[in-house]
């Protein structure tokens, strides 16, 4: 009886502890987006005595000629593509690395490896991307999401192949399958759950991606969200309603996919983890 | 498997993924060495040997981001790993609000960096931020979190912490719970109290995903610069420049040979330190 | 199979460039369609002038029918380098600000840049502005606001209030400080979370500099006068951090803004600001009630006998190679710089300054700080400021300058410092004698 009350004590402060360190700062935010630019000068917080969320977002959308909504556009677009090209050349690579042993793939290995820790050339990406045309442009910042995102969804699709038995291959090969079909037809299809994780994950990270655009795509014309908001410290320095609005309502999307694929993301992240 | 099976699992498999990582990772890394020893203004390039090296390694605005990288990165894997390791027993136990207290810790993860770091910046503002304004309230007075030289690095190392400690513990969490229950109960009919089985069974035990954890975190710390930039943009002077806010800097400035030449740098402390301590760990694991 | 496995990959790869070659020509074809003839200026966000420029480009487009539209970039080095690497991908607007002088070299104007030395209203301009904005074969832009001047704004209320004159050495200088600090106001105002504006007070000392070694800006560029060794340009760094050490700046100056500045001058709560006179636009702006008792001094140095303010260029718009609309471009500069256009910049308000374009006048009605330079100006105790005398500047002197500002180094250490992000800057320029 003594032990569960102080076990019930234990967690009501844990609890308190959590709504303290990790709410506060989500609240902080949510006060602040609807605050008057005086009132979020203050950083209190406290809600606002009249909140204005729909003019403060309506301006935040409005802001720059519309720069938010072309950027939620582009880092949709760049999200998106980027995901579709990463699970063709993840899984595919996958696939192989999982079935084949030997020399060849020990190198490949090592590749991936190390493409999962060292970190990218800036400049030279650059200098290779205009020598592309590829430059600023947003199909270039798929490539480049795509390949750095590369190494880390190889491994998940690595290590989930192994648990499909090599007894299917054995079964298509008989039936006169080739590769591709095989490939196509009978693996790529049981990859679904480890594809629908690569994509949540990578979405979020790309989405959230702040320092490839901020190299390859430099342009208002070509903002994704996370630009957004830090070309609006420079040009909303004091508005700090603003700038959280502006938090909110790109923190929305990731918090949709939290919401929906809370357990996905969990095991997605442990499984990559685990596996690199 | 016999020779014509090998056939369907044929190279050019690879391929799509070859071309990408080939023409956007490997052929810049390896573009990478030549470059960081030439003045370059991506149109036109000059020899000068090691000098961007030199500037780099000497100069006191640039060498100070080596010190603080390896702050960082290694302060940010400790707090992971030790509070992480920390939630991720305590939140195994059986409670009802385990499912919230977890999805709670877990959510700054999915955050953009630099949405974190604007909203810190705030919070920590000296006089009236509130986490100063709630210290004074319990009368404490607070640091000036960011602009205290000898403060600044530390607070944007919470801020880091706070925001991926969530991930450590998930993945601890994992590895905790594949311990078979059955080690447990060895240890109770032992006698052992919690924080035995705590010492001799889960720490132990989850070994591997601790390796891994302390791994992510390393490598993520020693390449990071969101949140810095943000925060402190390497202030005040230069006592929170990280290796990658210089590169950043120095490629703002046009000195695309010297921040190429810091990326090699990069480059080769990743490999000098991560590489081994993969190592290292991995064969632990195996010891264990 | 392969074939059909390396048919799908290069589909995968032309997939995205044939989205964007898509994209790409409908923005062009979007263009061809619209109606009216249009130029596209890239300027600064957060312009204090916006008014003048949107009420120049209003006169332009009544008479002209062209559009002007407007594109911003954020300020700073963090702009800087995305016209740098726009530039880089051919990817230029028609119209292009800038600051003059130094940070110009770095565009590489003869190669990047229309070269206006043919253009009708090339002998307006005044010859020390051309000079910023040129390489030797011509020059590049005209001026979009008038000359600023770098000392110290300061507020006359509190002036009167303690009985205070204006400063023509430093020492005095220090003295008002006393008697403003004991008053219980700060002396001072530091605003080092936006770490430009720490450079200021060394920037805006450079007229005591020339007055000591008149030499130093050929010296300096040809790698022979340095900071730490030329005892009157190391000043600059010993009196940034005097103010520090003596107290005399405010609490928190690394949480405070130049926003959070104006604000404290402009409401009397603190005394001094070193900064130039582009600060007045913004002054009036958000505190019109207050612009009157705002004031402008030169810089103090050592001695009484030279006293006198350091000017800026002003920035400039120039017209790059790859313009769309390079004739449109160039009606608009003509425009700018004609009495029609001097006059619809002036329609929003006083200047603050005078312009560098000769025969037009300053109006009478200017703000009491404007009054305050232009007798400094009328007197010709007048310098250029070192980045518009020499093509060098460390791109590092911001944070140098913050580290001085918090003691964090010796003056001497931070102008060694400063000496060798120099020597890199001049490296990249590739200049003689580095």
């Amino acid at each position: 009886m003594k032990r569960s009350l102080y076990r019930l004590l234990m967690e009501a402060a844990a609890v308190l502890a959590v709504l303290i360190i990790f709410g506060i700062p989500m609240l902080f935010v949510i006060t602040n987006a609807g605050k008057t630019s005086t009132e979020a000068a203050r950083s209190t917080i406290g809600l606002s005595e009249t909140p204005q969320y729909w003019s403060n977002i309506t301006e935040v959308l409005k802001a720059a000629n519309y720069m938010l909504p072309r950027a939620f556009y582009n880092s949709t677009l760049i999200t998106v593509l980027s995901i579709l090209l990463l699970i063709g050349a993840a899984s595919m690579a996958g696939f192989i690395l999982a079935r084949r042993s030997g020399r060849p793939i020990s190198v490949i290995n090592f590749f991936v490896m190390a493409g999962l820790m060292l970190p990218p050339s800036i400049v030279p990406t650059i200098w290779v991307l205009r020598l592309l045309g590829l430059y600023k442009t947003i199909h270039g910042i798929v490539f480049i999401e795509a390949a750095l995102n590369f190494p880390f969804a190889a491994l998940l699709y690595r290590g989930y192949m192994g648990a499909i038995p090599k007894e299917l291959d054995e079964a298509s090969f008989v039936d006169g399958c080739t590769g591709l079909q095989l490939f196509f037809k009978v693996i790529f299809p049981l990859l679904k759950p480890i594809s629908v994780t690569v994509a949540i994950l990578s979405s979020i990270n790309i989405f959230n991606d702040f320092v490839n655009p901020l190299y390859f795509l430099p342009g208002a014309k070509n903002a994704t969200v996370q630009l957004t908001l830090y070309n609006f410290i420079s040009m909303y320095f004091s508005q700090w309603n603003l700038l959280f609005a502006d938090i909110l309502l790109i923190s929305i999307p990731p918090l949709i996919f939290f919401i929906l694929f809370n357990k996905k993301i969990v095991s997605g992240m442990v499984a990559g983890a685990v596996k690199g | 498997m016999t020779k014509s099976m090998t056939k369907m699992y044929s190279f050019w498999f690879f391929l799509p993924a070859g071309l990408l990582y080939i023409i956007f990772f490997l052929v810049p890394t390896f573009l990478s060495f030549f470059f960081s020893l030439t003045i370059w203004t991506l149109t036109d390039w000059h020899f000068t040997g090691l000098d961007n090296f030199r500037i780099f390694l000497t100069e006191p605005s640039l060498s100070i981001g080596f010190k603080n990288s390896l702050l960082y990165a290694t302060g940010t894997s400790l707090l992971k790993i030790i509070v992480g390791f920390l939630l991720a027993a305590f939140l195994t136990m059986k409670l009802k609000t385990r499912g919230f207290l977890r999805s709670m810790i877990f959510f700054p993860n999915i955050l953009s960096p630099i949405a974190v770091g604007y909203i810190f910046s705030s919070l920590m503002h000296p006089s009236k931020g509130v986490i100063n304004t709630f210290l004074g309230f319990i009368g404490i007075s607070g640091p000036d979190w960011l602009g205290d030289p000898g403060m600044a690095l530390f607070s944007v190392i919470l801020v880091d912490f706070w925001k991926g400690v969530g991930v450590a513990m998930v993945i601890l969490i994992a590895g905790i719970q594949a311990i078979p229950a059955q080690y447990y109960e060895a240890v109770k009919i032992d006698g052992g109290n919690p924080l035995h089985r705590l010492r001799f069974i889960t720490l132990p035990l989850s070994r591997s995903s601790i390796n891994s954890v302390i791994m992510l975190a390393f490598i993520g710390g020693i390449r990071t610069f969101e949140l810095i930039w943000v925060m402190t943009k390497g202030g005040p002077g230069f006592t929170t420049d990280l290796i990658a806010s210089i590169i950043y800097k120095q490629f703002q400035g046009g000195f695309y040979g010297i921040a190429t030449a810091g990326n090699v740098i990069l480059l080769i402390v990743v490999s000098a330190i991560a590489m081994p301590m993969y190592k290292l760990l991995t064969r632990k694991e195996i010891d264990v | 199979m392969n074939k059909i496995i390396v048919m799908m990959s290069v589909l995968l790869l032309a997939a995205g460039m044939v989205f964007s070659a898509g994209s790409a020509e409908s923005a062009a074809s979007g263009a061809a369609a619209g109606k009216a003839e249009k130029v596209l200026w890239l300027h600064f966000a957060g312009d204090a002038q916006q008014k003048a420029l949107d009420a120049v480009v209003a006169a332009f487009e009544a008479e002209t029918g062209i559009d002007v539209e407007f594109e911003y970039r954020p300020g700073s080095a963090e702009g800087e380098n995305l016209v740098k690497s726009r530039l880089a991908a051919n990817d230029m607007p028609d119209i292009l600000s800038y600051n003059s002088g130094s940070l110009f070299q770095v565009l590489d104007p003869d190669r990047n840049l229309v070269n206006l030395s043919e253009e009708p209203y090339a002998d307006r301009l005044l010859d020390s502005f051309k000079s910023t904005v040129s390489d030797g074969n011509g020059f590049y832009g005209v001026p979009i606001q008038p000359i600023p001047a770098g000392g110290i704004i300061y507020n006359k209320k509190i002036y009167a209030g303690l009985g205070l004159e204006v400063p023509v050495t430093w020492d005095q200088f220090l003295d008002n400080c006393e008697v403003i600090k004991k008053a219980g106001t700060v002396p001072v105002i530091a605003s080092y979370k936006d770490d430009w504006t720490a450079q200021l007070l060394l920037l805006a000392d450079f007229y005591n500099v020339l007055a000591d070694e008149p030499d130093f800006p050929e010296q300096y560029t040809a790698n022979k006068a340095k900071f730490a060794t030329s005892p009157s340009a190391l000043r600059g760094f010993e009196k940034i951090q005097e103010v520090f050490v003596k107290g005399y700046i405010n609490s928190e100056p690394m949480a405070t803004t130049y926003d959070n500045a104006i604000e404290m001058l402009a409401t009397a709560q603190g005394a001094h600001y070193p900064m130039a006179t582009w600060i007045l636009a913004s002054i009036a702006a958000n505190f019109p009630d207050k612009i009157d008792d705002i004031g402008f001094f030169a810089l103090p140095g050592d001695s009484a006998d030279s006293n006198g303010v350091t000017l800026w260029m002003p920035n400039n718009i120039s017209i790059p190679k790859t313009a769309a609309n390079p004739e449109g471009a160039k009606k608009f500069l003509e425009f700018f710089v004609s009495d029609a256009g001097m006059k619809a910049y002036m329609s929003v308000g006083a200047p603050d300054g005078a312009f560098a374009i000769k025969d037009v006048p300053v109006p009478a009605e200017v703000f009491p700080a404007v009054k305050d330079v232009l007798e400094y100006v009328d007197a010709n105790k007048t310098a250029p400021a070192l980045e518009f005398l020499s093509p060098i500047k460390g791109p590092n002197l911001p944070q140098i300058s913050v580290q001085a500002g918090l003691a964090l180094k010796t003056p001497l250490e931070c102008a060694v410092e400063y000496d060798r992000d120099v020597e890199k800057q001049a490296k990249q320029l590739m200049l003689q004698g580095w």
